[in-house]
Formats: structure tokens, C-alpha cells, sequence
């Protein structure tokens, strides 16, 4: 099978995007993770809960910082939602994933700010938001958690969706797995997060740090089937040797992180190391996932 | 309105690339030795609108006198002034967030400067590597196919400067007639690789910019109709792929949830 031709130029897409990539990840899977948690029903992983979509706002408060910054002329930022041609009105493409991506963020920064203000409330950080807190315990606000949830995921996701839909070599030869990819790890990632936080507070139920544990595995073996769906495609693309050369330093520590996350279901690893090892090599590995996407096609 | 380059009388002079700097105003990038052949701009981007490539295709015949002598015609050295294509379908403008490239009443696709806020996605999009990042202005530029020029009734700069009337301005249309009389007489005298790029909807739905090659798309740095695709093709895929893993993940995680709650409860049972 020949090998798909490109002649594109790199856009220059560098430490700004990545910083969102990850961030952005981090932000849509914690309050995915925090809506499952609820879903499930335990009342033990409630406090979990709460820490998860605190997570996705704090993850999410940098990511229209860094893509202002990114942007030529930042100062306007809003051109992403207006249009500013003559007699344009809003800027809304569906076949432009940085537009669908746009309107995605404003979202769900929307259900992940008005979430946040009842999980601070409910942990009894700040008893003024308590309204929140509890309008959002109930049935209502269990939908309010679920419709964020998709734009959550919608946020991972559509991330490498905006990669793949382009003619650079590597991110279109991707086709479909990136989206899923990149999704997948995302999730890996808010597991990690969440486990981290989760061991660090004594407030939090042990038993819900072993079943993000489980989650987190899951997420990983998914995670994994993607990568390698990846690397066929690029591979049948003849485009594999793009991410390979000097990137398989940020491969090692993708497979570094995975192997983290797996080695936690042997209690006997999971005695020996540090508590926090395992989540934080399985986020620098989410980091370097994208870092090597990111950076392997432009060069 | 569109441009015909005829790259076999294409003299590799530059009065192109010149002419289109002069007219709009573009500073140029700093000279620097490209180690290839007379190029010295070495691509389009946001300086260089139009590009001259030279591709050095000296035959190795073992001393066999090839007929046509193929030193004539552009097939020994191959001389291309390159340029936005400005693409039927153009790739540029379906990621476009901002509705900052749009299709003029000329039909050839414009950037507006001042909407454009430098996401620089129409640049991943681009497949010619046409579309450039000007630092200073923080904008995405490419060629406009002269709009202002047009608007006074003028042609094109690059067309203007052309000597030898390898670049050709006009109605697509008529182009279009110009290109197959001169492919017939290409052909007529031997170059069978002579072919005609964009000229019909294979790439791109046509392009409005299109060429008489001597040598095979890919030899240009263009993508053969075969890769000529564009970057809509992997939306639906990509969020079709993003959807599925979307809903593994929830049951993957439900199940991981939900598994340790009923362990969770199991154990409080056993406890009393």
C-alpha cells in the first residue's frame, strides 16, 4: 500500500497547546469520573465526588488562558465565538472542530464552574455557595452532572478530532483512533489525579481509592488498544517513523506510565512504592502521550 | 477568475515572486542558502506568496540522445512558480474557526486580516503549504489572487510581471481551453508526461489555480488526486471513534464503581 503524500505546513502548535491538551483532559475526564462516582450510587464515594469536579475547574481555569496566549493576536479571542466579518454573526462551524471546540469550552465551563461552587460548598470550603451544594445533591442535579459529563468528554475527545481533521502527516493519518486515544488517556489521567488526591485526604474513603484504582486500570487497557490502533494506522499510512527516532524517549515514558497504573493491581508492587508514584508517572505519561502527538508531526 | 501556469515555458526568472512583493508590500524573509539549486525563498508562506520552484531532473541516459531532446521543455530542469491554488473545496476554509477565509465574488478564497486572530489551524489544513504565520502581525497570510488589483479592473501583479506568459490570468472557463489546446501540442510532440493539475474536479472540485505539469503532481510537492483529500474526511470518523471510546470508558468505569460498592457492601455485611 503506498504511502500518504503530505506537503502541509506545521502550524507551530507548541508548550501553549500542549499545556491545553493536557489540562483539557484532565479538566472533561475529573468531572466525567466525579458524574460516574455519583451515578454509581455509593455514598462513601460522594466526598470523591465533590474532589473530582473541584479538579475539573481548577484543571479547567488555565485552558482559554493558554489558548489566548497561543493565538496571534490574542485580543481576539472572541473571534472564536463572533463572527467578525461584515454582517457576520456567530461563529459557529460545525465542520470546524477548533469551532465546535470553542462553543464546547464556554459549555462546559459553565456546568464545571456551577459544579465546582457546590462541591466547595459541600466539602465546607465556602459555605456561601451551600444553595448550590445542595440543589445539585438530588435527582436535578445528578442530569445537570450528566449533561456536563458529555461536554466534559466532548473536551477530551474533540482534541484529537481537531488533529486528525487536517492534512499534517501523523495526526490525519490517525483517522479515528485519535479522538478515542486521546480520550481514553484522559480518562487514565483524572483516575491518576483523583487517586492522588484521594490518598493524600484522610476525609476520603480508602475503598474508593482501591475502586478508582480498578477504574483507572480500565482506562488504561483501553488507553493501550488505542495507542496501538494508532500505530497501525500510522504505520499503514507509512508515516510510523514520524513518532519514532527520538520520541521514543516520551514512548518510554507513555509505557512507563501504563505499566504504573497496571502494577498497582499486584498488592506486592503496590507495598513497596510510594503511594502518589504510580498516579504521578501515570500523568506524566498522559502529558508525554500528547507531547509526542503534538510534537513528532511538526518536525 | 483564476490562474493558468504553464510550467513548460516557465524560465525560473522570479518576476513573479518579485512583482507580487512589490505590489503587496510583503518585506520578504531574511536571504539564507537554501542548498537547493536557484531556489532562494525555498516555500510559500506568509512572505513568499508566490514561489518559484526549481527541481533538477538531469537524466541519466547513459549517453543515449533521448528524442525530444529532453533538456527543452522544462524536462530536464523543471521550473514551477507556485501559488495558492485557491481550491473549489478548499480545506482552509472548512476548519476556518473564525470565517476569516472566505470565498470572494471572483470565487477565489480571501483572508481577511483583520478577522483572522492567528489559531493558525488553516495552516495544518492547507495541503500545498501555502497558507504562512506572519510573527509580526500575528496573523495567517497567503495570496489573494491580487483582490484589490482585480477590483480596479487590473490583473493579477504576478501575471503582469510573467515574461514569458507562463502564469496566464482570466475566466477559468477560457483558461480552461487555453490549457487543453497547449496540452494537445505538448503531447502531440512527444511529452507524455505532460498533464494538466486541477483543471478538472479530481483535486479539490477543481482548482481555480491550476497547472500544466511535466512530470507527475508529487514531483512539485503536490498530492496526486489519490491524496488530494480533505480534512472533513476524518470527522465523522473522529467523532464516531471518540463516541465509542466515550462509552466503553462510562462502562468501564460504572462497572469499577459499581463492582466496589457491592464488595464495599459485602464487607460492611460480613463486618456485623
Amino acid at each position: 500500500m503506498p504511502g500518504a503524500e503530505h506537503f502541509a505546513a506545521p502550524p507551530e502548535w507548541q508548550w501553549w497547546i500542549l499545556g491545553y491538551f493536557f489540562f483539557g483532559g484532565i479538566s472533561g475526564g475529573s468531572y466525567a469520573l466525579g458524574t460516574l462516582l455519583r451515578l454509581a450510587g455509593n455514598p462513601r464515594d460522594v466526598r470523591a465526588a465533590n474532589l473530582a469536579f473541584i479538579t475539573s475547574f481548577v484543571a479547567l481555569v488555565p485552558c482559554p488562558i493558554f489558548l489566548t496566549l497561543d493565538l496571534g493576536q490574542p485580543i481576539r479571542f472572541w473571534h472564536m465565538l463572533v463572527d467578525a466579518s461584515p454582517g457576520g454573526g456567530l461563529a459557529f462551524k460545525p465542520d470546524s472542530p477548533m469551532s465546535l471546540g470553542s462553543w464546547a469550552l464556554l459549555v462546559f465551563g459553565l456546568f464545571s464552574f456551577v459544579s465546582f461552587l457546590g462541591a466547595i460548598a459541600e466539602v465546607g470550603w465556602f459555605r456561601a455557595t451551600a444553595p448550590i451544594g445542595r440543589a445539585l445533591r438530588g435527582g436535578a442535579g445528578l442530569v445537570w452532572n450528566a449533561i456536563g459529563a458529555v461536554f466534559g468528554l466532548f473536551i477530551c475527545a474533540y482534541t484529537g478530532v481537531l488533529l486528525a481533521v487536517s492534512n499534517q502527516a501523523v495526526w490525519s493519518d490517525a483517522g479515528w483512533a485519535l479522538g478515542g486515544m486521546f480520550l481514553a488517556s484522559a480518562l487514565a489521567g483524572s483516575a491518576a489525579v483523583l487517586l492522588l488526591l484521594a490518598r493524600s485526604r484522610r476525609d476520603v474513603d480508602p475503598d474508593t481509592a482501591t475502586r478508582l484504582e480498578a477504574a483507572d486500570r480500565y482506562f488504561v487497557i483501553l488507553e493501550t488498544i488505542l495507542i496501538a490502533v494508532f500505530l497501525i494506522s500510522l504505520a499503514f499510512a507509512g508515516t510510523i517513523s514520524k513518532v519514532l527516532g527520538i520520541w521514543i524517549v516520551l514512548w518510554l515514558v507513555v509505557i512507563l506510565g501504563l505499566l504504573a497504573s497496571l502494577a498497582t493491581a499486584r498488592s506486592d508492587v503496590a507495598r513497596r512504592w510510594p503511594p502518589v508514584a504510580a498516579p504521578l508517572l501515570a500523568l506524566l505519561g498522559v502529558l508525554a502521550l500528547r507531547a509526542l502527538v503534538i510534537f513528532s508531526a511538526q518536525t | 477568475m483564476g490562474f493558468f501556469t504553464d510550467t513548460s515555458i516557465c524560465i525560473g526568472c522570479k518576476a513573479c515572486e518579485v512583482a507580487c512583493k512589490e505590489w503587496n508590500q510583503l518585506e520578504g524573509n531574511p536571504a539564507h542558502f537554501t542548498a537547493d539549486s536557484f531556489d532562494n525563498t525555498g516555500q510559500l508562506d506568509a512572505q513568499n506568496w508566490r514561489h518559484v520552484q526549481f527541481i533538477e531532473q538531469v537524466p541519466d541516459n547513459n549517453g543515449v540522445v533521448m528524442t525530444p531532446t529532453p533538456i527543452a521543455g522544462g524536462q530536464a530542469w523543471l521550473m514551477m512558480s507556485d501559488v495558492c491554488k485557491h481550491c473549489k473545496n478548499a480545506s482552509c476554509m472548512e476548519v476556518c474557526p473564525t470565517n476569516a477565509l472566505m470565498r470572494t465574488e471572483y470565487d477565489t478564497v480571501y483572508l481577511q486580516k483583520d478577522v483572522c486572530n492567528g489559531c493558525r489551524n488553516c495552516i495544518s489544513a492547507c495541503p500545498y503549504g501555502v497558507i504562512g504565520f506572519n510573527e509580526q502581525q500575528g496573523v495567517a497570510q497567503k495570496c489573494t489572487l491580487c483582490y484589490d488589483r482585480l477590483q480596479g479592473g487590473l490583473q493579477p501583479a504576478c501575471a503582469k510581471a510573467c515574461p514569458t506568459e507562463s502564469i496566464k490570468f482570466g475566466y477559468v472557463e477560457d483558461l480552461h481551453k487555453v490549457a487543453d489546446d497547449r496540452l494537445a501540442t505538448l503531447q502531440k510532440q512527444g511529452y507524455a508526461k505532460a498533464q494538466l493539475y486541477g483543471r478538472d474536479e479530481k483535486v479539490y472540485g477543481g482548482l481555480n489555480a491550476f497547472f500544466l505539469l511535466m512530470d507527475k503532481p508529487e514531483t512539485y510537492k503536490l498530492p496526486n488526486a489519490e491524496n488530494a483529500t480533505l480534512p472533513s474526511r476524518n470527522n465523522l470518523p473522529g467523532y464516531v471513534g471518540g463516541v465509542a471510546t466515550a462509552v466503553v470508558g462510562l462502562i468501564a468505569g460504572l462497572l469499577a464503581f459499581r463492582n466496589g460498592r457491592m464488595n464495599g457492601n459485602n464487607n460492611s455485611t460480613n463486618a456485623h
